[in-house]
């Protein structure tokens, strides 16, 4: 089993990387993108022996304790037979 | 006053400290590895600056699950005098002992140059020895020293005297041209609610000495020498 896990900025923090990309983006002619948030991506690979639901309940444990920092991040994830 | 200097895979200002301590303060003091469970017989803990765990996943995010944090936890726990220096600063956010994270710098680029800093309390015991507003002239290097709080903590924060250095001009004005990386309310340094974990982004240990251009740093060691003989 596959957890792909992405964290990014929450909305309320400014992102700097991301705005500095979106503007070489509008300045390279790509007019029509209204924002660009940058963040990470990570691949987690889980033991095959582990039920959906657990191991849902260890990414979202890994996401919250390690992946992200709650006080600037937030986490999405989705979760597929690799 | 017996110092403790943390050393983590990838730690890189240990050395100056240590120096600084030894041989300019004349004060005892000894490393300790981020895999010790045990401070020893330390009055202090200086967490020093470099790239621990080479900033990966976010500065200070992997040494805090090393084992000395645990007991530096417990130290602080029971008043013990903590400062972080830079990713020292960074190590400490992510564990916890103070509020707050890092983000990039706004422009984008590693900053390596001398700041003034305005001391906003003396009511530590990492600046009795200063006075209030006093500027004090200190290097920086980093690129993650954009502090961010939410603005409920901002406000419970100042409340509290919780910001005890801000960026200034030479004058003391805090501006926004005196902010050398976009931090919130000009934040360079912060303490915790009881006053004995304090964090900042500006290196003291690099301006001990004229040589190096600046002895303000030193007040802050002088000061946490000076609470120990007092209290």
């Amino acid at each position: 089993m596959r957890a792909r896990v992405f964290v990014s900025l929450k909305k309320s923090v400014l992102d700097p990387q991301g705005k500095t990309i979106y503007h070489s983006l509008r300045n390279l002619g790509y007019g029509n993108i209204q924002d660009v948030r940058q963040g990470k991506f990570f691949e987690i690979h889980l033991d095959s022996s582990l039920s959906n639901e657990e191991a849902r309940k260890e990414v979202e444990k890994m996401a919250k304790s390690v992946l992200t920092n709650p006080v600037i991040e937030e986490f999405s994830y989705e979760m597929d037979v690799a | 006053m017996k110092f403790g200097v943390l050393i983590f895979p990838g730690s890189n200002c240990e050395h100056d400290a240590y120096h600084m301590i030894g041989k300019v303060l004349h004060q005892p003091v000894q490393f300790i590895w981020h895999q010790s469970g045990d401070l020893g017989d330390c009055d202090a803990i200086i967490v020093p600056g470099g790239f621990s765990y080479g900033d990966y996943l976010r500065t200070g995010a992997i040494a805090r699950f090393s084992p000395v944090m645990e007991a530096v936890k417990r130290f602080a726990s029971k008043e013990g005098l903590v400062l972080g220096i830079c990713n020292g600063f960074q190590i400490l956010l992510e564990s916890g002992l103070l509020p707050g994270a890092m983000l990039k710098n706004q422009g984008l680029k590693y900053v390596c140059r001398h700041v003034h800093i305005r001391v906003e309390s003396t009511h530590t015991p990492f600046t009795a020895a200063c006075r209030q507003g006093e500027v004090l002239n200190i290097p920086i290097g980093h690129m993650e020293g954009n502090f961010f709080v939410d603005p409920d903590t901002l406000y419970k924060m100042e409340r509290n005297q919780q910001v005890i250095f801000r960026y200034c001009t030479p004058q003391g004005e805090i501006t926004k041209e005196a902010n050398p990386n976009g931090s919130l309310a000009n934040i360079a340094g912060i303490c915790n609610e009881q006053r004995n974990v304090l964090g900042m982004m500006p290196h003291p240990e690099r301006a001990s000495e004229a040589l190096l251009g600046s002895e303000d740093g030193l007040m802050i060691f002088k000061s946490m020498v000076g609470s120990m003989v007092h209290s």
